[in-house]
């Protein structure tokens, strides 16, 4: 059986002119039927698929696909991705470096000391007028009338379901003005849902196209911060900084997704090569998708489109509190508010492996004690930190709490799990 | 990336060692470069095998990619060190990170595979 996960694992890409030719090699080339592959295209996320050219050999066994995509998106730094032996591969249409070297060396660089993550392909979305707190509280969960300047908190958008369409950071810059950072598979669909509900006194600008982003991660970013900057120091947690730096604006907020004391810096596309350029000089580790995805997963931050859909409210993924129930109305609030009061049915759950072996992965089974289907796992791994297989899955809280045994069927075989307290990892 | 002139190639990046009628067979270095961070492998059952059957997987932080055998035999020992650390696959991919042994019969079976030099062409 040919994997997705090698699939992306294995690929090799070279531009031509507009398109790309993807040309995938599969660590077990020979041995897979075409038909087992085609849907397998399909659910690589790697731009537009306008065809693929397959290499069926005389026994109908196919070694090879070149699949021609197009509308790939780079990133502003792609070249230094490449130069430094990034694994590049598709995400959310953009080709952006799933790792350099290891993703275990890549992570334990962000929980020892300080790494370095292209989040480029994110988007950034500048709200302001008179009326843009109270317009921004109307759609997203969190208390936006809460927040002061130069403050920021994790929020959601939803739909009328109360099912998550983002999660995102909402950063407020001064009074009347905000700055959105949202998941860039989101983008176009955030926007499109803002914009039909934009209002007099309230204005959008979607910069995503214009601006570039660095995630630096790790207990020396406030020293690398300062190295970078000729002395200056960070923002409080949570907290942003809206500054010139030689002329252009630069955005600098103390937030991130490992875990880690850290900070994400946006600025023009034009610029951050320059500020790559000054973090590689104070030997920040550039780490990709992968490391980002095990250090996530470690402190329970959901992964949207996997561990948080339209389908799923933030009470059933264990994020209430970054829901404002009791503050007005908001898109979502009604239902959600009922489905506190009734209480939810199942929840996002933490679930380890108890004993060393195969890293559980998303899409694999959860059994109960005995052995019959609960769920699948949203998202799965071996944590770097904890030697060992940690796992997210919507489980019935009638049936399982923490403490509860469970197993992960791993081709077949059941392994003994057990659900945990959230976070996996604690410093 | 290196690829030992005694050894025969798999397109699936499968190295065997033949040695009288026993065949060791392990991953490439250039697999293992690919994979990175090997950190569990499925270990083979004893018994016989045909050609091209999945037999045992490897794991790495990223991604499962099954192992098959390379040709028809009897798997007779299975490199236990790798429960322990699977990490060998990636530092001695050649040697400590050997994966199975097989008994086999027909010998021949090996000229079917790839030499060195084809093996690097086919990767480079």
């Amino acid at each position: 059986m040919v994997k997705y996960s090698t699939i992306l694992g294995l690929a090799r890409i070279r531009r031509k002119t507009t398109h790309w030719i993807r040309t995938i090699t599969f660590s077990r080339p020979g041995k897979a039927k075409r038909e087992n592959l085609d849907s397998r295209v399909e659910l690589s996320p790697i731009g537009e698929n306008i065809g693929a050219k397959w290499h069926v050999d005389k026994f109908g066994y196919c070694s090879h696909i070149a699949a021609v995509t197009k509308n790939m998106n780079l990133s502003p730094l792609d070249a230094k991705h490449r130069e430094l032996g990034g694994r590049m591969v598709g995400f959310a249409g953009w080709e952006m470096p799933v790792m350099y070297e290891s993703i275990m060396t890549e992570h334990a660089a962000v929980r020892d000391d300080c790494g370095v993550f292209d989040i480029s392909h994110m988007g950034q979305v500048f709200v302001s007028g008179a009326k843009a707190e109270v317009w921004l509280n109307g759609l997203l969960t969190g208390d936006v009338a809460g927040l002061g300047d130069g403050e920021a908190h994790y929020t959601f958008m939803l739909n009328e379901q109360g099912g998550v369409i983002d999660d995102l950071i909402l950063y407020r810059l001064q009074e009347g003005s905000y700055l959105l950072v949202i998941n860039a598979a989101c983008i176009d669909v955030d926007v499109a849902w803002l914009e039909g509900r934009l209002e007099d006194g309230v204005e959008m600008v979607n910069v995503s196209d214009d601006w570039a982003g660095l995630a630096v991660q790790g207990q020396r970013s406030p020293e690398v911060y300062s190295a970078i900057t000729d002395g200056r120091t960070l923002p409080s947690r949570n907290g942003v900084d809206d500054i010139q730096h030689e002329g252009n604006r630069l955005l600098i907020c103390r937030t991130g997704y490992t875990g880690e004391d850290g900070f994400e810096l946006f600025c023009p596309v034009g610029e951050v090569e320059g500020w790559w350029e000054k973090l590689m000089d104070e030997k920040v580790v550039p780490c990709g998708l992968g490391a980002r995805d095990s250090l996530r997963l470690e402190m329970c931050y959901p992964l949207n489109g996997s561990d948080l859909t339209t389908e799923r409210t933030p009470l059933e993924a264990g994020l209430g509190f970054f829901v404002a129930l009791d503050k007005g109305d908001f898109v979502g609030g009604s239902v959600l508010r009922k489905q506190k009061e009734e209480g939810v049915k199942e929840r996002l759950m933490a679930i380890q492996l108890q004993a060393k072996g195969a890293p559980p992965r998303p899409g694999y089974p959860v059994l109960d004690a005995e052995g019959h289907p609960l769920s699948v796992l949203t998202s799965g791994g071996l944590s770097p930190s904890l030697g060992e297989g940690i796992g997210l899955a919507y489980l019935p809280v009638d049936r399982v709490k923490v403490g509860s045994s469970v197993y992960i069927e791993v081709r077949g075989r059941k392994i003994a799990a057990k659900v945990v307290k959230k976070p996996f990892y604690r410093k | 990336m290196t690829a030992p002139a005694d050894l025969h190639y798999t397109r699936d990046h499968e190295w065997v060692r033949l040695e009288g009628d026993i065949a060791t067979v392990g991953i490439t270095d250039h697999a293992q470069e690919e994979l990175s961070d090997v950190v569990f492998v499925e270990l083979p059952d004893m018994g016989d095998v045909e050609k091209g059957k999945a037999c045992a997987v490897v794991e790495s932080v990223k991604a499962a990619s099954d192992i098959y055998a390379p040709i028809a035999g009897e798997i007779v020992e299975i490199n236990t060190d790798l429960v322990t650390d699977p990490s060998k696959v990636n530092s001695d991919p050649y040697n400590g990170g050997w994966i199975f042994k097989m008994k086999v019969t027909d010998t021949d079976q090996v000229n079917e595979l790839m030499d060195a030099g084809s093996y690097s062409g086919m990767v480079s």
